[in-house]
């Protein structure tokens, strides 16, 4: 393999404690060396920003639900195609876009290790079949377990250790990387036509409320000792007043401790907090609680969260949050799909338009601002847009873009139709803090990898790390004339290398490297019961067999990375 | 204003993907550089000038310009295609999409055209002379925005689902339509001199409908308002009011619900 040897870049990586200092950066094998060979190639990064590849922990990029956007959004792809260009494969769609247009299209940012948010298991061979088509990024995916049968029935009980098991089980047949959990309880309720909208709610049939699912599948996270800690979508999302349900789930995990050998130490990942921090009691008088969110967060080190910023972008919301996509249909009157997957969860897909000239649309811009800018420890708070719910991830730096300065913000908010609403239900018009390249670097690579579990591996560049930069055309010394100069200097790396191979420079594809998919195998305890529920359940109620259910072999997973964990 | 006209020499096999020929496009280029603007057959980019003859000159703006396009364009897809103004005469019939996405200008078609013309028109005159095919000022595929402004007449009948997920502006077709006409419509005018089949003003929410001829079976979800004495396009005459669709959802405005308006010439 190539070696290459980066000069005269200001580098930032947090793993490191590097502030833009200039430093050599050097690739061998697939990985960072602390000096490449002298016939190493020689990529001069005079005047540019260095940084570890970037890490997306939440986005919906591979999938049914995803595709399901796709096949009923032809409207997306419309004057939105890119033709066969050089390496690259033709793509369509903007909100979402096809997988090669996804791969190409985050490797062009500097972004190289991508989690899928929400893999329902039954159709894992989907999840990873579109893995498979999404060039260059390393992904893995996280199957949902918030409304899962043999979840709720073991944590009926409080059975962990059985939790556990079948998590390990499910992680396996799926390839899946984390546990996700979307609407606890809610989503299966809303198939008994109900919701579950506060963690006491009991789950109809199933005798059990949000509060027990979510502690339980904590308590058998870290049973296992998985790399990312359990990762929660709560109980009602984007409702006027949801951030007291937030706080009520966020206090779930008081007391517990990560138990795992990655170097991860929070136990809840709560993600698109933007979603959750809303107060008021109806639209009309609807408002931020950003601050108290972030005030509790700030005081608990056991969490971490991601943004979920909304970009005021035409886009398509999609998640296994079903009775939230009926109640949005019925706000503004798009089209609507759904999916039920049988025991397991559902899904949810409604197109959506950001307007700036709408009031709430504009106070949820401002929410996804404020949150990051209140936090204190940039480690624990990772930007996302939720991908495509609150906007593409394209737009991602536009979001750096206004996080890096207040004169972008004061534009934004000057060209808001109700900026005076924007400015008294938020307080994102008296923030003045402007989030410095050193901190992106921790809420875009440092940050995720750690709480992914990944942090030795990836969102860094300390030797025996992969070998994952980006280099941006953007001079940390020279004083920023126009805002709109640091998105276009993030939109478009002048290189990307994954894994020691380059593969975008000057902004365009050169290779498609060779992308990996990541996984965990969690070992664990003989456990004859589980096995037993398993095998009955099939015989019982899925309409497929566990041997059509399982992803397995090349065609599903060609380039595995196993993630090893004992729990024996 | 100054007049460009093309006039087709080399017939494509397949069919040929214009959607270059605009007044947009064309303004302030000699005819030697709009002859070289790109075309696509299937998937092989071509010159303009390897279909079309090429004369005349542009003006410096869209508005200056005046494009003619002679002989047989039946197999040429998008003329006109977001144009934003100036003006375009089609001699012949042409193919689909034609003055889709316009937001200002005047386009004539002396023929007839085929489905999908002036698909989400923002504004400006699209003149058909003959027939009109289906989808006229409707909303693209899965879009829910249809025609928003300007004003199509045909002279000739109109194919199915035109006007549908319409929010403005005016369709005006003198002779007959076929099934579905303002399908989810916000909004906007249609007026049929002629005979409607069925599925009319399905789904509607808010706009108007105008029949003048016949009407093969009404969509029960429109039901009878009386009697109205109306001129429409200079006709004075009675009409049955009818609102609808009452399966629909209906905006209040100052506590009236606002229904979608059927009209049926007496
Ligand atoms: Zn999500």
């Amino acid at each position: 393999m190539s070696e290459y040897v980066i000069k005269n870049g200001h580098v930032f990586d947090p793993v490191q404690g590097i502030k833009g200092d200039k430093a050599e950066v050097a690739i061998k094998d697939g990985k960072i060396v602390e000096k490449a060979g002298s016939g190493a190639k020689v990529i001069d990064a005079k005047g540019m920003t260095v940084m570890a590849g970037a890490v997306e922990i939440h986005a919906h990029i591979a999938g049914p639900k995803v595709n399901l956007g796709r096949i009923y959004r032809p409207e997306d792809k419309l004057f939105t195609c890119t033709p066969t260009k050089g390496m690259e494969r033709m793509g369509s769609g903007n909100s979402i876009p096809s997988t090669f247009k996804t791969g190409y299209e985050y490797a062009k940012m500097g972004y190289t290790t991508c989690m899928e948010a929400a893999m329902p298991p039954m159709f894992s061979r989907h999840v990873h079949e579109e893995i498979r088509d999404t060039p260059i990024i390393d992904e893995g995916a996280f199957p949902v377990f918030g409304n899962n049968w043999f979840v709720m029935e073991y944590l009926k009980n409080h059975e962990v250790e059985n939790t556990a098991a079948y998590i390990a089980w499910m992680l396996r047949a799926t390839k899946g990387y984390a546990v996700k959990v979307v609407n606890p309880g809610g989503t299966e309720a809303w198939a008994w036509g109900l919701n579950c909208l506060t963690v006491n709610d009991p789950v109809p049939y199933f005798d059990i409320t949000p509060a027990e699912i979510v502690k339980g599948l904590i308590e058998a996270n870290e049973y296992l000792g998985l790399p990312h800690s359990m990762h929660i979508h709560p109980n009602n999302l984007g409702n006027p007043g949801c951030y007291e349900t937030t706080l009520d789930t966020l206090k779930l995990a008081e007391g517990m401790k990560a138990n795992n050998k990655f170097g991860r130490e929070s136990v809840m990942h709560l993600t698109h907090t933007q979603f959750h921090s809303y107060g008021g009691t109806n639209w009309g008088d609807f408002e931020s609680k950003a601050k108290e969110v972030t005030d509790y967060v700030n005081k608990n080190r056991n969490i971490t969260i991601d943004t979920g910023n909304v970009t005021l972008d035409e886009t398509t919301t999609m998640t296994a949050d079903g009775p939230f996509e009926h109640h949005l249909t019925g706000l503004n009157h798009l089209k609507w799909a759904n999916v039920d997957v049988e025991l397991e969860t559902a899904a949810g897909v409604v197109p959506y338009i950001y307007s700036p000239n709408i009031s709430v649309c504009a106070i949820q811009w401002a929410i996804g601002l404020e949150i990051p800018l209140m936090m204190k420890d940039p480690m624990r708070c990772y930007i996302t847009t939720d991908h495509p719910n609150a906007g593409p991830f394209t737009r991602y730096p536009r979001v750096f873009k206004w996080l890096m300065s207040t004169k972008a913000r004061e534009e934004q908010i000057n060209a808001f139709k109700h900026k005076d609403k924007v400015l008294t239900q938020t307080s994102i018009g008296s923030l003045d803090r402007e989030i410095s390249l050193y901190e992106l670097a921790q809420m875009t690579r440092a940050g995720p990898a750690k709480s992914l579990g990944l942090g030795n591996m990836c969102g860094g560049l300390k030797p025996g790390m992969d070998a994952d930069v980006a280099i941006y055309n953007f001079n940390p010394e020279k004083p920023v004339a126009n805002p709109d100069d640091i998105e276009k200097a993030f939109t478009r790396c002048a290189f990307t290398f994954k894994s020691g191979v380059e593969v975008v420079r000057n902004g365009e594809i050169v290779s498609t490297g060779h992308k990996r998919t990541l996984w965990v195998n969690a070992k664990i305890k003989d456990n004859p019961q589980v096995v037993r529920d398993i095998n009955e359940k099939f015989l019982k109620y899925y309409s497929m067999t566990q041997a059509n259910y399982e992803s397995l072999g090349h065609h599903f997973v060609p380039n595995p990375f196993a993630i090893e964990v004992d729990a024996t | 204003m100054e007049t460009i006209t093309i006039t087709m020499k080399n017939q494509p096999a397949l069919y040929l993907e214009a959607d270059c020929v605009s007044p947009d496009a064309f303004a302030g280029m000699t005819a030697a550089q709009i002859a070289e603007l790109s075309v696509y057959e299937g998937n092989v980019t071509g010159t303009l000038g390897k279909y079309f003859d090429v004369t005349g000159s542009a003006g410096t703006t869209a508005a200056d310009t005046k494009i003619i396009v002679r002989g047989d364009v039946k197999k040429v897809k998008y003329l006109g295609m977001k144009m934003s103004a100036g003006e375009m005469v089609i001699e012949g019939d042409a193919d689909m999409y034609v003055g889709a996405w316009m937001t200002g200008g005047k386009i004539l078609a002396k023929g007839s055209v085929d489905a999908f013309a002036a698909t989400a028109m923002k504004g400006g005159e699209l003149t058909i002379e003959g027939n009109a095919g289906n989808y006229l000022g409707a909303a693209y595929r899965g879009d829910w925005r249809g025609m928003s402004g300007g004003k199509i007449s045909v002279k000739g009948n109109a194919g199915s689902d035109i006007g549908m997920y319409m929010l403005g502006g005016e369709i005006v077709i003198n002779g007959n339509i076929d099934v579905h006409v303002a399908t989810h419509a916000e909004g906007g005018k249609v007026v049929i001199k002629g005979d409607a089949k069925s599925k009319v003003g399905g789904q509607m929410v808010e706009g108007d409908i105008y029949i003048f001829g016949s009407i093969d079976i009404m969509m029960p979800g429109f039901k009878p308002a009386g009697e109205v004495e109306l001129e429409v396009e200079g006709t004075k005459g009675k009409f049955a009011h009818f609102i609808g669709d009452m399966g629909e959802r209906h905006k209040k405005k100052k506590g009236q619900v606002i229904y979608a308006n059927l009209y049926k010439k007496i």
